[in-house]
């Protein structure tokens, strides 16, 4: 093998990577908050006694499970403009990006949600509990402590996701690595740099992420 | 030049999803292989290899697939490996299988008892017959319905191998909305194509773990 690694040919562009980072880290959050609301909108659809919006919740869930990101996006982004919806890019990343995760976490909400029994509550009233310290301390911190693992791995998911959204031409962290790539022609060192980038963000979420269970949930239990 | 939506059109897509299929079903195969022997060397009691393949897992799992993809696809031709966009999407889903396919298996084979080696060995078993003829058959049917799952994942992680230019169902929808400049159709086409082969194999999938459980 005669190819000289040129990795310092990439230096030039820290700011663009740094920028990459960020609009990364703010389409993962901005994301996770709006699929969050939606998510916990759709578990309440699905366990409602009321079938329309049941059935709607269901078709919504194995629509968005059951089909690729990408195609998503590509429907949101180059379809909708035929129904006269124009989205810019960013926008149309953020609305696909929502809807799908959106799915997923109706899933966990739903197992968190169903996790906490009725005879829960009833033995945190019999206790003499308040009917708030009963909802605080018996529903939510362990319906919380029941879906914080798979919330936290789906974040991390979902920052590795959005690098598809690079393909619509937001300027995301992965969209940098094209960036970079064409103006260097050091198209390996361009790629593994930004997804070794993506790895270290990863690995630091998921030590945040444990860091912060073990504070809450674990140093004093309460549930 | 801009034509109509028509017949043909739709036969080209089902014809570019084989690709699709097969590309999965590539992965799965040599992902399983390589998968295989992280889950093993993941519960081996011999502590180096441990570390080893929780790095590796670490490591695919950490990073975008997109990626691995575009890593695989720029970096071999650099040692003299000259590749297209098929091999290195195979090799690059393969790969990025293997991880998750040995944590489900590793996942599997630690669901079995370890009562169930104590027994054996009670019994009089070779290590070789209680994991051949107790710990095995059962893992194995543990892991079929989480395997077919992962199927269905794969499936819709092929889709991104049309970033790097190999024609599947994604690329061939991406050629044929520039052709036919109807987007919404073709991509709707598409997710619709997708959405057949994931659904079944999520049902199936159901459908096979609820037997598994019924069974035990």
């Amino acid at each position: 093998m005669n190819y000289n690694f040129r990795f310092n040919a990439l230096a030039p562009y820290t700011g663009e990577i740094l920028r990459g980072i960020s609009l990364t880290l703010q389409l993962t959050c901005l994301t996770m908050a709006i699929a969050l609301v939606i998510g916990l909108f759709m578990a309440l659809a699905r366990m409602s006694d009321n079938r329309v919006l049941n059935v709607a919740a269901r078709v919504y869930v194995e629509a968005i499970r059951n089909t690729p990101l990408l195609v998503q996006l590509f429907i949101v982004f180059f379809g909708l403009p035929s129904l006269g919806i124009r989205l810019d890019a960013y926008l149309a990343a953020v609305i696909g990006l929502s809807i799908n995760v959106g799915a997923y976490a109706s899933e966990i909400l739903r197992a968190g949600i169903q996790s906490i029994r009725p005879s829960q509550v009833e033995a945190g009233r019999a206790l003499g509990m308040t009917a708030g310290q009963t909802f605080r301390s018996v529903v939510l911190f362990p319906a919380v402590k029941a879906v914080y693992p798979a919330l936290a791995s789906q974040f991390v998911l979902l920052l590795l996701a959005t690098s598809v959204v690079s393909s619509l031409g937001v300027g995301e962290l992965f969209h940098q690595a094209t960036f970079i790539d064409s103006r260097t022609y050091r198209s390996f060192e361009s790629y593994a740099l930004i997804t070794v980038t993506y790895l270290v963000l990863t690995l630091g979420f998921r030590a945040l992420f444990s860091l912060v269970y073990w504070l809450v949930f674990v140093r004093r239990p309460r549930a | 030049m801009i034509r109509e939506l028509g017949l043909n059109d739709i036969v080209y897509l089902l014809e570019a999803s084989r690709w699709t299929v097969a590309l999965a079903l590539i992965a799965i195969l040599a992902g399983g292989v390589l998968g295989l022997i992280v889950a093993v060397l993941r519960i081996v009691s011999f502590k180096p290899a441990n570390w080893l393949a929780i790095g590796y897992i670490n490591l695919i799992q950490g990073t975008p697939l997109l990626g691995q993809l575009f890593i695989f696809f720029f970096g071999l031709p650099l040692f003299g490996i000259q590749i297209g966009a098929w091999e290195a999407a195979a090799l690059a889903l393969s790969i990025n299988a293997s991880a998750f396919l040995g944590e489900i298996w590793r996942g599997s084979l630690q669901s079995v008892s370890p009562r169930q080696w104590e027994a054996g060995a009670a019994l009089g078993l070779t290590y070789w017959q209680r994991l051949t003829s107790v710990i095995l058959p059962q893992a194995v049917r543990i892991s079929i319905a989480p395997t077919v799952g992962y199927l269905m994942q794969l499936v819709k992680d092929t889709s991104l191998t049309a970033l790097i230019g190999f024609i599947e169902l994604t690329r061939a929808s991406q050629i044929l909305s520039a052709a036919t400049f109807k987007p919404l159709q073709v991509y709707g086409l598409a997710a619709i194509v997708y959405f057949v082969i994931c659904f079944s194999l999520s049902r199936l999938s159901e459908h096979l773990e609820k037997r598994t459980h019924a069974a035990r």
